[in-house]
């Protein structure tokens, strides 16, 4: 290859390089499903102008921001749970959001203590209970799943997977460490099957009879409810009670989907109005509507389907980051008792 | 063209001393071995750094588990896929029976089905609220799951079933070939000394095909191991899965590349084993490949056995998962208009081509210099070395990947910043460009065996010809060699382009903004349980690999000229 080839070669890869560097653009990490937060990214858009980019994988990508360093071209990670926030703040990835409109839009156990990270919608992880199989009121507290009663009746995904894992850190953050391993070990005993699925197969092998109580998120049942691809999914969710535990004292367990600003952001008052534009209003209500989460924003309108079947209840109001901090704890915890074996 | 073959006797000239020394071909050699081990040694690198220490923790509670799952998992998927992969292939080969032709292509389809599809197909078929187990109920009138007993899909049996059927192709293809090249005149031998023909098969056509087998082995086994999507969606405790919990879990990228290594490690081994046991054996083939086959003809109840044996890998590896998918599919016919699916599908045709026209390149380019310079056992080394990024986990490569890119970028960067005053940003990282090289890493292992193969089969003494007729060694490699081994250039081409279309974790991470394959937007629906969504996407993939299988069979047809 000749000097001026290879000259010719270097321009045009750089060009393809500043691409995504343009003006009135921000560009997005996202460990959430594309399809999920188009229609927000495209209100976006129409509202300020400023275009949204993204790429979306479940791992790595903080890891490529990392490694990119001071040259990244991301300038927000949004996330599908905490645990990215928290490794992203671990690893000094992210910037301090500042911004007086975010502070008064979310409640600060939504938020992190030093406004690392912001929460966009937030989940209970509840349990679903057999209409047939189990009395309202039977179950009312996540540590009652250890009782020997529910021997062989209980269905769970992998205790690996990070919303159990958050559940298990809540537990350890409430009850102790110590305290947290007898209640998994107790739990383990109970279950009907290894665990393994997703949350909705649990709810359908409760339906199935397979078991009587199931842990899941609250968005599958409104998913669920109103799944047209595939109607019988309808009937699963049919055939359950959802309980919120722990009503009578510290509430049920929580968990968000949000966002940070990447630490070296090229366009990092785009990044601030994006996050700002997904607390307002009207992302909130779409947020919400789209895949029936709670707001964090209080004073939302609930989606129809949420007022019906879950109603108010109370939710636990300890600050998330408090919770994630025990998530490698839970994992050794979860090797330790064999949950999944 | 008239074809050279090589023949057993060709004069054995002595070609351990390098004639002359060219640095030029030598520094490209070193230069694309060093670049495509890169990903590797940074994993070995990032391996150096845990945050903590797992181990302990590790030794007492899951590793036992993660080890023999791990065991479990390639003893199974590595056994059921010789045995039918091996089989199908002798029968097609040496055998007449029902749709012996049909099958000699369509046993190759299962390759065509990505392992996360087909784990997320079957589960839908098979697990308790599924048609299958519905139809049993009805049937027998059993009323819950405590009522009677069903194969559990999500388990190891699960796994290892959904990993054989679509990787057993792999020793199919590489045993075909094998057989279609042995002599006649050794089985008709064999035949008078009173062998049966099953006989025969045990003790000449099988030990004749070993090696062949065992890259198809080898090649199972890695990509076993390096399987993340099924044993995640079957709850299988695998190294992967320990993987991944001690990187996202446990936030110890460190740990998660130590258990990697540990991987490497293995395969190291099991290749070694191999080649040490193989290393007593001596081959030399005769010269008889254009006498065609004189295929066995079977009674007619082994003949219908024969085409149920070969039915079966095709009807569960690709009819059963297509259907399904097809049903899914066919509501959704109008997705096709949609410009962003078509942008999808040129993605992932245009990535694919490029990493195995780059992937074949440098397996040629590595093959041939260990020809060169046979005496140069650091140039095999690397090169061996390289090809362990098939064992490793997609994601895991990613970073492998991110680590040499980023830093080659801001290097560059901080030298033009300083000298120039002026930045040059990410050239290579999150460009096209870094997913072609990821699938170039992770898939010369699978071309360099068939481009090593056909070229081995070229006499030294070829060389010795051209060079001695005035060609310099690029000339003669152009001229004389690729000519000759055209065909496993070919199958080598197809094989990488299959694989890098279904290939999906590593696309994930290292893609452009707004940019997707079929795979990934496949992956997008699917890993939010609504996989039907995509099912015309995911339907593509399979149909547009189905072109290069059925031309893969031809080649491999069309080696034995007599047939």
């Amino acid at each position: 290859m000749t000097a001026k080839k290879v000259l010719l070669a270097g321009l045009a890869l750089s060009t393809l390089g500043s691409v995504a560097q343009a003006a009135d653009e921000v560009n997005i990490y996202s460990y959430r499903q594309e399809f999920l937060i188009k229609p927000l990214l495209e209100a976006f858009t129409e509202e300020t102008g400023i275009k949204a980019n993204v790429i979306f994988s479940k791992s790595g990508l903080l890891e490529r921001l990392e490694h990119e360093g001071a040259n990244s071209p991301a300038d927000v990670i949004l996330t599908s749970d905490i645990g990215p926030l928290h490794d992203a703040v671990e690893r000094d990835l992210v910037a301090t959001i500042d911004s007086d409109v975010i502070d008064a839009n979310v409640p600060a156990h939504y938020r992190s203590k030093e406004d690392k990270w912001v929460g966009l919608t937030a989940r209970s992880r509840i349990i679903y209970a057999s209409k047939d199989r189990v009395e309202p009121g039977e179950i009312k507290r996540y540590e009652d799943l250890a009782d020997p009663k529910w021997e062989g009746r209980i269905c769970t995904r992998s205790g690996k997977h990070s919303y159990n894992l958050s559940l298990i850190g809540s537990i350890i953050e409430h009850d102790g460490a110590e305290q947290a391993e007898q209640w998994l070990t107790a739990v383990k005993k109970n279950l009907a099957q290894r665990p393994q699925g997703n949350d909705r197969s649990q709810v359908k092998a409760v339906m199935e009879g397979q078991c009587d109580l199931a842990l899941g998120n609250t968005y599958y049942y409104g998913k669920m409810l109103t799944n047209e691809q595939e109607p019988e999914q309808i009937a699963w969710a049919k055939s359950v009670n959802l309980v919120f535990p722990n009503q009578d004292d510290r509430g049920a367990h929580m968990s968000i989907s949000g966002a940070a600003l990447a630490k070296h952001a090229p366009h990092p008052e785009a990044a601030i109005k994006l996050i700002e534009f997904l607390t307002s209003e009207k992302a909130q209500q779409m947020y919400a509507e789209v895949n029936y989460e709670f707001p964090v924003r209080p004073g939302i309108e609930w989606s129809s389907l949420l007022k019906e079947h879950m109603g108010e209840f109370k939710a636990d109001e300890v600050n998330l980051g408090d919770v994630v901090k025990h998530r490698a704890e839970a994992s050794r915890l979860v090797d330790k008792v064999g949950f999944d074996n | 063209m008239t074809e050279i073959t090589a023949t057993a006797a060709a004069p054995l000239i002595d070609t351990r001393k390098p004639r002359r020394f060219m640095p030029g071909w030598y520094t490209v050699a070193w230069g694309s071995a060093l670049l495509v081990m890169l990903p590797v040694l940074a994993v070995f690198w990032l391996a150096l750094f845990p945050s903590e220490n797992i181990w302990p923790h590790l030794v007492d509670t899951i590793l036992p588990v993660y080890i023999q799952t791990t065991l479990l998992l390639l003893a199974g998927v590595g056994s059921l896929s010789v045995m039918i992969g091996v089989g199908t292939a002798w029968l097609v080969t040496m055998c007449n029976f029902p749709g012996r032709r049909l099958f000699e292509w369509a046993l190759l389809l299962p390759f065509a089905m990505p392992a996360y599809l087909i784990a997320y197909l079957y589960t839908d078929l098979l697990e308790y609220a599924g048609p299958v187990q519905g139809f049993l109920r009805e049937l027998f009138g059993w009323q819950t799951a405590r009522d009677y007993w069903f194969p559990q899909i999500r388990s190891l049996g699960g796994a290892i079933s959904m990993l054989t059927l679509v990787l057993y192709p792999y020793v199919y293809l590489l045993s075909r070939a094998s057989f279609l090249e042995q002599s006649m005149s050794i089985r008709d031998a064999s035949r008078i000394f009173g062998c049966t023909p099953l006989q025969s098969f045990y003790r000449v056509s099988l030990p004749i095909a070993r090696p062949a087998i065992a890259v198809g082995l080898s090649l199972v086994s890695m990509e076993t191991l390096n399987d993340f999507g099924t044993v995640d969606y079957f709850a299988v405790k695998s190294l992967s899965a320990g993987i991944y919990d001690a990187w996202l879990n446990m936030g110890n990228l460190g740990a998660a590349a130590q258990i990697a290594t540990l991987m490497m490690v293995f395969v190291i081994m099991l290749i070694s084993l191999e080649r040490i046991a193989r290393s007593r054996q001596k081959q030399f083939t005769a010269s008889d490949r254009f006498r065609s086959i004189d295929r066995y003809s079977l009674s007619p109840l082994r003949s219908w056995l024969a085409t149920l044996a070969c039915a079966l890998p095709v009807l569960l590896g690709f009819l059963v998962p297509f259907l399904v998918l097809g049903s899914y599919a066919l509501p959704r016919l109008n997705q096709f208009t949609e410009a962003d699916f078509l942008a999808h599908a040129s993605h992932s045709f245009t990535l694919s081509a490029l990493a195995a026209l780059l992937t074949v390149a440098v397996a040629v380019i590595l093959a041939y210099s260990k020809r060169l310079y046979p005496t140069f056992k650091s140039l095999a080394m690397a090169s061996r070395l390289s090809s362990l990024g098939y064992a490793l986990p997609g994601a895991v490569l990613a970073i492998g990947v991110i680590i040499p890119l980023a830093t080659f970028d801001n290097s560059i960067d901080a030298f033009m910043r300083e000298h120039f005053g002026f930045g040059t940003g990410l050239l290579l990282s999150g460009t096209p460009f870094a997913i072609v090289f990821a699938y170039c890493v992770r898939f010369l292992a699978v071309s360099s065996g068939s481009v090593e193969a056909s070229l081995g089969k070229v006499t030294p003494s070829m060389d010795m010809a051209s060079r001695s007729l005035g060609l310099n060694p690029l000339q003669t490699l152009r001229r004389v060699h690729l000519p000759l081994i055209r065909g496993g250039l070919l199958t080598a081409l197809l094989v990488v382009f299959v694989d890098a279309m279904k290939e999906l974790p590593a696309t994930l991470i290292l893609r452009p903004f707004n940019y997707d394959t079929l795979a990934t937007y496949v992956y997008q629906y699917a890993s939010d349980e609504m996989l039907e969504t995509s099912a015309l996407a995911a339907l593509l993939i399979v149909l547009v690999g189905i072109v290069p299988v059925i031309l893969l069979s031809r080649t491999i047809t069309s080696t034995r000229k007599g047939s």
